[in-house]
């Protein structure tokens, strides 16, 4: 497991995938940073950048994710892979770690972003800090998402752009619950919104069952992961 | 050491793999050979644990492929078909991942240069593979197979794409290989396995249609020779004493390439050795012999003859239910 993390962790910065994630993360954030605090003038409005965050994620996530597995098929390096005495439980957690580390870097590059409000007011510490734990599980379960569908096609372009439908899915069905007269239905359609999921973070509260709702997410997902590959080995 | 027991394998509706079972020994080089399209490749990549099978059972050194595969999985090296290479990387950088990918316990440095040196990329270490030529891509890929030290090596297709020099390398390669490892080499090209294995088994659609030693499939298959003498001498009438020569099957003329000399293709009758007969006729008629040499049997000389076989079993298998 730890060399094919290793081997992916190197290949994000072997080819131009990597810099393009960590360049346009900052690049965007910064801006939706500045926008949100900065030139509001504002500390308070913190929860809307954290908002502009998850869309943020929902399209830059999948570039991270979009070549992990469905390149090794495109490429027929899958074959190395699956002959290697290493389980497939291994060969999905690898990878899934070799993205959450790229991400997980960015996003601590990132989190300087909120030094700079020391230097202009006195920003909840609190708040940012369940904020950034909120926005990094999401993060964690989109990465798991992402190499889901990544695992079920051989073109990265279809990775992609599935990752990101099933992303922002996940944002919008928060909208549809409003729509909705069942109120059983509109229950389950905000036990399955990601938004509703992280608002405990932005209310400063530490939700066991939120948290656990995100650690399911990506589990669910890596889960399945195997399961096609088992799969594909079988069709 | 590998031993695959009634392995079936199917997509969808087509059956790539119809109940295939065979066992190669200690220090045995296999030619696995068939037709594109007989179900070699889906084959071996059950044994070494890509694809499952639908039933059937692959066994390295006594473990199931399904059953333990990270133990059985160690003892295999394979080269696929398009070796799995990692073009964005150098080959050394390629080798220590796959040295780490195995979890192998040897000396790293060594190891590695061993290996390197055996298939003669030492000097290519630091390039990376994407720049490589085709012949220098699949000795990487063979380098591969070997890191770990592996007691089983698979080769689908090896010499696939390459130039005569390259080939022979590799033949004599894959040769040195055996005398350490077990190997099942899959090709089409007969003259590879006629060069390098001890036994082939020789597969179409899905199904054993032979399982022999080299020779004796060869011969088997080759019981008629077929000879092409270049002879000086009146063409009619060369041609007329050949063809009453004892054995001769048939004779014919296949070319003129000097001034006076005429090309014949020659067959004898099956096992009938027909060159010193041949000889003592053209003395006698004083025409000289200038040329004479055997012409190889091809890979679709043996599938045309064993398939042939094959359905001839068939048919007289059909008669006999209908006799009764």
């Amino acid at each position: 497991m730890f060399a094919i993390y290793m081997r992916e962790l190197k290949s994000y910065f072997l080819t131009p995938i990597g810099y393009i994630f960590c360049g346009m993360f900052l690049v965007v954030s910064g801006m939706a940073f500045s926008q949100c605090t900065l030139l509001a003038q504002s500390t308070s409005s913190i929860g809307e950048y954290f908002l502009w965050m998850m869309v943020i994620f929902s399209i830059l996530i999948p570039l991270l994710t979009m070549k992990l597995f469905s390149e090794d098929r495109k490429t027929r390096t899958d074959q190395i892979l699956l002959t290697s005495p290493v389980s497939v439980t291994g060969i999905v957690m690898g990878k899934y770690l070799a993205a959450l580390t790229v991400f997980g870097a960015t996003f601590v590059a990132n989190s300087f972003n909120f030094v700079l409000l020391f230097k202009y007011g006195t920003p909840n510490m609190v708040s940012i800090f369940m904020n950034i734990f909120g926005i990094f599980l999401l993060g964690a379960a989109f990465i798991a998402i992402g190499l889901l569908l990544s695992s079920m096609t051989e073109n990265q372009l279809i990775a992609a752009v599935s990752a990101m439908g099933v992303n922002v899915a996940m944002l919008l069905i928060s909208l549809l619950a409003g729509e909705v007269e069942s109120s059983f239905w509109r229950t389950v359609i905000k036990w399955f919104s990601v938004i509703d999921r992280f608002t405990p973070f932005t209310n400063q509260m530490l939700d066991v069952s939120a948290i656990v709702y995100y650690i399911s997410l990506a589990a669910i997902a890596l889960f399945l992961t195997t399961r096609v590959i088992e799969k594909r080995r079988w069709a | 050491m590998i031993e695959i027991n009634d392995i079936r394998k199917s997509y969808g509706d087509k059956r790539a793999v119809d109940g295939i079972s065979f066992k190669v020994n200690e220090g045995e080089i296999l030619g696995f050979l068939g037709p594109n399209g007989a179900g070699k490749s889906t084959t071996l990549n059950i044994i070494t644990g890509y694809l499952s099978a639908d039933s059937g059972v692959a066994k390295i050194d006594g473990t199931d492929i399904l059953a333990e595969p990270i133990k059985a999985k160690k003892d295999i090296g394979f080269l696929p078909e398009i070796p799995p290479l990692y073009l964005e990387m150098t080959v050394l950088e390629y080798l220590n991942f796959v040295y780490d990918l195995n979890g192998c316990k040897l000396p790293r440095k060594q190891h590695l240069k061993e290996i390197c040196e055996v298939v003669k990329i030492w000097d290519v270490g630091h390039r990376l593979i994407k720049n490589l030529s085709k012949g220098y891509r699949q000795r990487v890929g063979i380098a591969q197979a070997l890191i770990g030290n592996p007691k089983v090596l698979i080769f689908d297709e090896p010499t696939i794409g390459l130039d005569p020099r390259q080939i022979i390398e590799i033949r004599n390669l894959i040769k040195m290989l055996g005398r350490e490892h077990t190997i099942i080499l899959s090709t089409h090209i007969l003259p590879e396995v006629q060069a390098v294995c001890d036994r082939i088994v020789v597969i179409n659609k899905g199904k054993i249609v032979a399982d022999e030693k080299t020779e004796d499939l060869i011969n088997a298959v080759d019981g008629s020779r077929k000879l092409v003498a270049k002879i000086v001498g009146p063409e009619d009438e060369v041609l007329k004493a050949l063809r009453s020569i004892g054995g001769m099957k048939s004779a014919d003329v296949i070319g003129k390439r000097d001034t006076d000399s005429v090309s014949y293709l020659l067959e004898s009758e099956d096992r009938i050795d027909i060159r010193k007969p041949l000889f003592y006729t053209l003395s006698s008629k004083g025409w000289p012999l200038i040329g004479l040499e055997g012409v190889e049997l091809s890979l679709e000389d043996i599938f045309i003859r064993l398939v042939g076989k094959e359905k001839e079993k068939e048919t007289a298998k059909k008669l006999k239910r209908g006799v009764k």
